[in-house]
This record gives structure tokens, sequence and C-alpha cells, in this order.
């Protein structure tokens, strides 16, 4: 008699799931890093030096792994918000108190600001290593881009809450863009854009406006915020994280001496 | 955050948390302990007299510093009962000199001196047991000051414990690429190949790095779930526009770039700087011709890229984030980390511009400003006139510099990179290096503005 495990492991259902055997010898364990789909990013064998700790530092995976985290929690937590000025407070305070899965929140915004410390970790093991070195010059600058839309990430996030902190954040953030050359309406350079007389760029059209989707941090902000937050900016950070995966492999692996 | 609380009650909540500091403390020191002794490192550092060859190794000495910290962590739990008195704290007249003699310049120079002295005399401040007591020293000065309250207002605010983190990562991770770096440079000077190439046979992904990726991943969702758990994310009162907190401040990773605003406008400190910092970024691996040092560890093979880094992101990116979220407090004041957040703080801001030092100190005249309502020429000659100094310094320092640089001290790098990559890496530097110039001329001549140009917005 065959038991349990093995006969699930023998099942057909099992069989099509998993289109390698079990991991147990030198073959199946070449097998497996080719047929899985999740494994498929790995190579199949790697230089001893290419996963040393005291190396790599693991940050890349680290950030990763908290973006999954972030997605995760991110998803559950819109089941419970409502970006509007009347419920968006209201909504976190009672995540708090009501829900026994308000850790969802702590986890999300704690994963947020490490999610920021782990990507710069992660350049700075890249840049001391050189790593950025031909020919991996190209992913360094998707990376540079990576970090620029996690920033923004957090940075749309941060509004989402709707307090004091949230919002005098983004208030004092996006003042920035009302300076912003040419296109701000304080900004050197805007009264040079001007059509038959009449300013182009005022504060109702200016590049803080675009951010806000108003003249002050309100209503229609919380909603441009929302959408960037949970669809546009983590549909920018998907693609280029599945350019920056394939460019690691494409480019050698990760780096070592020559 | 303790607003409200009694003496009594701050003591209970600062002792609930410094007893488990100290406790870790502890242990790190005597795992350390035993693993020196295990690992056959024991060393004797403090021979006695006697003549029998005993003497205090470093294991003696770290198991007694793991002592020390266990009577500082009973000590702590005095202060469950709300009397402070016998809790380990900084004396009260360090605290105060400390508050009295900091302020942005001795901050600026201070980790501008400290970061120097670290790198060039990084053969001793890798040293494992440097680096180690480098460690216990600064978890010892955070547990000291936690006492204060002003200190642990600052500290313990929940959006600031992340630079709390920061600074210790960065601290471990610095020494670490450190420590290598010096390892292999070393062996390279000897003709050996770098650490990194010793481990050059192959090993299957399969189990040796899913395994590492697994281990990974679940111990960081126990220390995220232990932070969630032990520390709730802020969540302040609602928002009201109408009420402006003071200070206003944007997250923390933003604030180096807040802080510039004390040296620039904001279309220079919110836009064109930190777009260059993104393009600048960008360009590095276009700019650096180095073939050497890629993929393993190295300071001496790559010394200007090195610096150049360092100069960038620890010195002015990470110190202007450190200063703007601990150390700048109402009206965007400094304050000691001991001092009290005093809104009614009063600092003279009497700074003057490049064209009134010329017009008005030098020549004993008033400034020649454009006739209200006259065209756009005649502004633009008034202003031309009124700020010439400033446009001549700025152009030569973005125009005439470059080439100068080309010709003389950074000549190999024009000859290796040609004129356009020298051009752009060249100004990028000088981008870079204007934040310190203009502090020290703020500092100094209690310059303002170099340009300055209220008329169309454009003050450099």
């Amino acid at each position: 008699m065959p038991g349990l495990g093995e006969t699930i492991r023998e099942s057909q259902i099992w069989k099509s799931i998993f289109r390698h055997p079990m991991p147990v010898d030198r073959r199946n364990r070449i097998v497996v890093m080719l047929t899985n789909f999740f494994l498929h990013l790995h190579p199949v064998s790697i230089k001893k030096q290419g996963i040393a700790l005291s190396y790599t530092w693991c940050m890349g995976g680290v950030t990763f792994f908290l973006f999954l985290v972030e997605t995760v929690t991110g998803v559950l937590l819109m089941f419970y918000y409502r970006p509007t000025v009347q419920w968006a407070y209201t909504d976190i305070q009672m995540l708090r108190d009501v829900h026994s899965l308000g850790i969802l929140r702590e986890i999300h915004r704690w994963g947020a600001h490490a999610m920021v410390i782990t990507v710069w970790l992660h350049m700075y093991r890249v840049f001391l290593t050189g790593s950025y070195k031909p020919p991996r010059e190209f992913n360094w600058v998707v990376g540079v881009l990576l970090l620029l839309l996690t920033l923004l990430l957090s940075f749309t996030g941060y509004l989402l809450p709707w307090d004091q902190l949230a919002v005098w954040a983004i208030t004092v953030g996006s003042n920035m863009a009302r300076a912003h050359p040419f296109l701000g309406h304080e900004g050197p350079g805007q009264q040079l854009l001007t059509l038959g007389g009449v300013d182009m760029i005022t504060s109702a059209s200016d590049a803080r406006f675009a951010l806000l989707g108003a003249r002050e941090v309100g209503e229609e902000t919380l909603n441009r915020f929302y959408i960037l937050h949970c669809i546009a900016i983590p549909l920018g950070v998907a693609l280029l994280l599945a350019i920056h995966f394939w460019r690691v492999r494409k480019d050698g692996g990760i780096s070592g001496p020559l | 955050m303790t607003h409200g609380l009694t003496d009594a009650l701050f003591y209970e909540k600062v002792s609930s948390f410094l007893v488990w500091f100290y406790v870790v403390l502890a242990a790190m020191n005597g795992i350390a302990a035993l693993y020196v002794w295990r690992t056959g490192q024991t060393k004797k550092w403090i021979g006695l007299p006697g003549g029998h060859g005993l003497g205090i190794t470093n294991a003696v000495v770290w198991l007694l510093v793991a002592a020390a910290f266990a009577v500082c962590a009973a000590l702590a739990g005095s202060g469950m009962s709300g009397n402070g008195a016998w809790m380990p704290s900084m004396p009260e007249a360090w605290k105060n000199f400390i508050d009295s003699n900091t302020g942005p310049v001795v901050y600026s120079l201070g980790t501008t001196v400290l970061l120097a002295a670290l790198f060039v005399f990084r053969r001793f401040f890798t040293t494992p047991a440097v680096a180690w007591t480098i460690l216990n020293l600064m978890l010892l000065f955070l547990g000291l000051s936690m006492t204060d309250r002003d200190f642990f207002e600052i500290v313990a605010k929940p959006d600031n414990v992340p630079i709390v983190m920061l600074i210790l990562l960065l601290a471990f991770f610095t020494w670490l690429a450190t420590y290598r770096a010096v390892i292999n440079d070393d062996r390279m000077e000897r003709g050996e190949p770098p650490l990194e190439k010793l481990d050059d046979e192959k090993v299957l992904v399969w189990p040796d790095l899913v395994y590492i990726e697994l281990i990974c991943m679940i111990a960081l969702t126990a220390f995220l779930i232990f932070w969630a758990i032990a520390l709730p994310a802020p969540l302040e009162e609602p928002a009201n526009i109408a009420k402006t907190p003071n200070p206003s401040k944007a997250p923390w990773y933003f604030l180096g770039l807040q802080e510039m605003l004390v040296y620039f406008d904001p279309w220079m400190a919110g836009v064109v700087l930190p777009l260059l910092v993104v393009n600048g970024l960008m360009a590095i691996p276009y700019l650096d011709f180095n073939k050497q040092g890629n993929g393993y560890y190295t300071i001496k093979q790559r010394k200007f890229a090195y610096l150049t880094f360092q100069f960038g992101f620890l010195e002015i990116w990470i110190t202007l984030i450190v200063l703007g979220t601990l150390l700048r407090g109402p009206n965007w004041n400094f304050f000691g980390p001991y001092e009290y957040w005093d809104a009614h703080k009063v600092e003279a801001a009497d700074n003057i511009n490049l064209s009134q030092i010329w017009w008005e100190k030098l020549l004993g005249s008033s400034l020649p400003m454009p006739p209200s309502g006259a065209g756009f020429l005649v502004q633009a000659g008034h202003i031309l006139l009124r700020e010439w100094l400033g446009f001549a310094l700025t152009l030569g320092y973005f125009i005439v510099l470059p080439p100068v640089l080309a010709l003389t001290v950074l000549k190999r790098y024009y000859q290796k990179m040609g004129l356009i990559r020298f051009m752009l890496m060249a100004n990028l530097l000088l981008f870079m290096a204007a934040l310190p110039i203009k502090m020290v001329l703020r500092w100094v001549f209690t310059l303002k503005y170099i340009i300055w140009i209220p008329e169309w917005f454009l003050n450099f």
C-alpha cells in the first residue's frame, strides 16, 4: 500500500500542476528550476559568492518581498477604505479600533517605510560593488526609475489616512511644484508662457494643479493620489520590475569579479 | 506623543522599552563573547601582573560589557515605579553642553570631519573589535538619551523610528562594505584575487538559494508583524486645512530636500536639484569609465567614484535627512537633541543678497531697481546691471570652470571621457558642490542669494 503522500503525488491532479518530481536528486533540482513558473526567474546554478549574504546583503530580494507584502496588504485595505474626505479618516480609525485585522494597516505603513530604506541599501550595495558597470548599465537606470516610483508610491500613500500628518506633508511636498520653472505659477519663466496677453500658467493650470487636481489639497487630490497609489504607479513598478529581473539574468546574473 | 503624561507615567513608558533594549544589548555582547571564544579568536588584551601568562581576553571584556548592560537593564527597570532617579541617563551637564554647542554649522562640519576621519582611518575603524565598540557606544548613547523627554519626543515619534533604523543599518552596512574593501585592497596589492573570487564554484539554486529566500521571507514577515504589534502606525487628528502644524514637514525621505530650502528657493531645492539627482544617478554608469572594481568591494581601485558617491549619499543626502527630521523644530529652527521645541524661539535672520553687498555696502548707493510698469527690455537692463556680479560668478562657475578643470586637475578624465561626457560630469559635480558652497557662504557672509530677481521668481 502506498502512503497518502505518495498517492497524492502520483495522482493526475498533482502531476498536472507540478510538472516535475520532488527535487530530491540533482537531476530534479535542475528540472524544478526550469519547469516551475515561480522559480524560473532564477538560474539553475549560481556561483557560491553570488549568494553570500556578506556580498549581496539580500536587499534587492527583501525590497521585492516588501513590494509583495505591500500589494497583498494594500488590496485587503482597499476593502475597508473609501477615498473620500467624509470617510477616509473614519475608515482608518475603524480599521484600527474595530477590525481584528487592524494590524494590516500597521504592516502596510511600516512595510512602506522599510521598503524605502531597503531600496537605498540595495542601491548602496550595487554602487559599492561597482555592479552598475558594463554590461549592467541599463539595469542600473531601470533601478533608479524603480527608486523614483518607490518614493512616489510612499508619497501618494502618505495622504490616504487623511490626518494632519498626511495633509500637511503632501501640502509641503506639493508646494514645490508651484515653483517649477516654466510650469509652476510661482516658478521662474512662467511669465514667458502667455497667449495673446493671457497667462497660460496660473494657480489653476500649473504643475501643482495637475498633481493635486485642485488649488489646495482636497477631495480631488485624495481621489487622484488614491488612483496613483493603488493602480497607476504599481502597474509601472510591475513592468519595470519584470524588466529589472529579466535584465539581471540577461546581463549575466549577479555581478562578481571576472 | 508624551504630552499630557505626568513624569511618572513617562518614566513607566520609557522604562518598559529600555529594559528590553538593555537586555538585547547584554545578549548581543554575550553572544559576541561566546562567538569569539568558540571560534578560537580569543586574544589577550590586558596582561595581568604575576607572569603566569594570565590576562583579560576580548571574550572576557565583552562578557563584562554584557554584565554592565544587564545591570543597566535592572536599573532602567526601576523606572517602572514612576521614579526615574536610578535610570541610567545622560548627565544634565553633558546634555546642556551638547544643546548649547550644536547648530547647523557645528552639525554639518562635525559630520564632515567625522566621515572624513572614518574614511582616512578606515583600516582602524573597521577592525571588528573597534567597530563593535562603536556600535555599543551608539546604542548606549541612544539608551542614555531616551530618558530625556525632549529627546524621546523626537526619536520615538512613530514616523521618525525608520530614521533611527536607517542610521543603524547604514552604519552596519557601511562598516561591512568598508571592511571587505580594506581586505580586498590589501589582497590585490599583494597580487591575490579579491575575496569574491574565492567562492568561484557553482552551487545549485535549489536548495542553496531558494532556502535562503524562504528563510529571509519568514524572518522578515515575523519582523514586520512584531513591529506592527509593538508600535502602532501614526494617526493624528483628522485633516484640517485651517490649522497649520508648526513645523510642517514633508515625509522623512524628502526632508533633505526640505532642508535645502534653507539655502535655495523652491524651484532649485524642490525641482531642479532633485531632477539632477535622479538624472545624475542614471548617468553614473555612462560617466564612470573605470573598468576596475566590477563585482567586488574595493575603495583604492575606484577612489574618485567612491568618494563622489559617498559625498552625495552619506554626507549630503543622509545627514540632511537626519538634520531635517530630528533637529529641525518649529519655524524650521535648529534645536539640540535635548532641547524643548519652543515655537517662540527667535533666530536672527538678517541675510543679505550679493547685489546688496555690492551696491549698498561697497558702493554706498541704492539698488538700481526697474521702474514699475517698465517694458521687458528696460526691466531686463536694470536687473542685469543690478545683479551683474551674481551673473558673472554663476556663469563663471558653470561655464568657465569646467574647461579650466579639463585643462588642469581633471585633465586625465577629460582625455578619457571626451568633451560631452566630461562637460556633463563636470556640471553634475558643480551642481552637487553648489549646496555646500551656498551653505558656507551663508554661514560666513550671511549671504542669501547670489542672484536676486524677485520680479521673475528667479533667485539663486
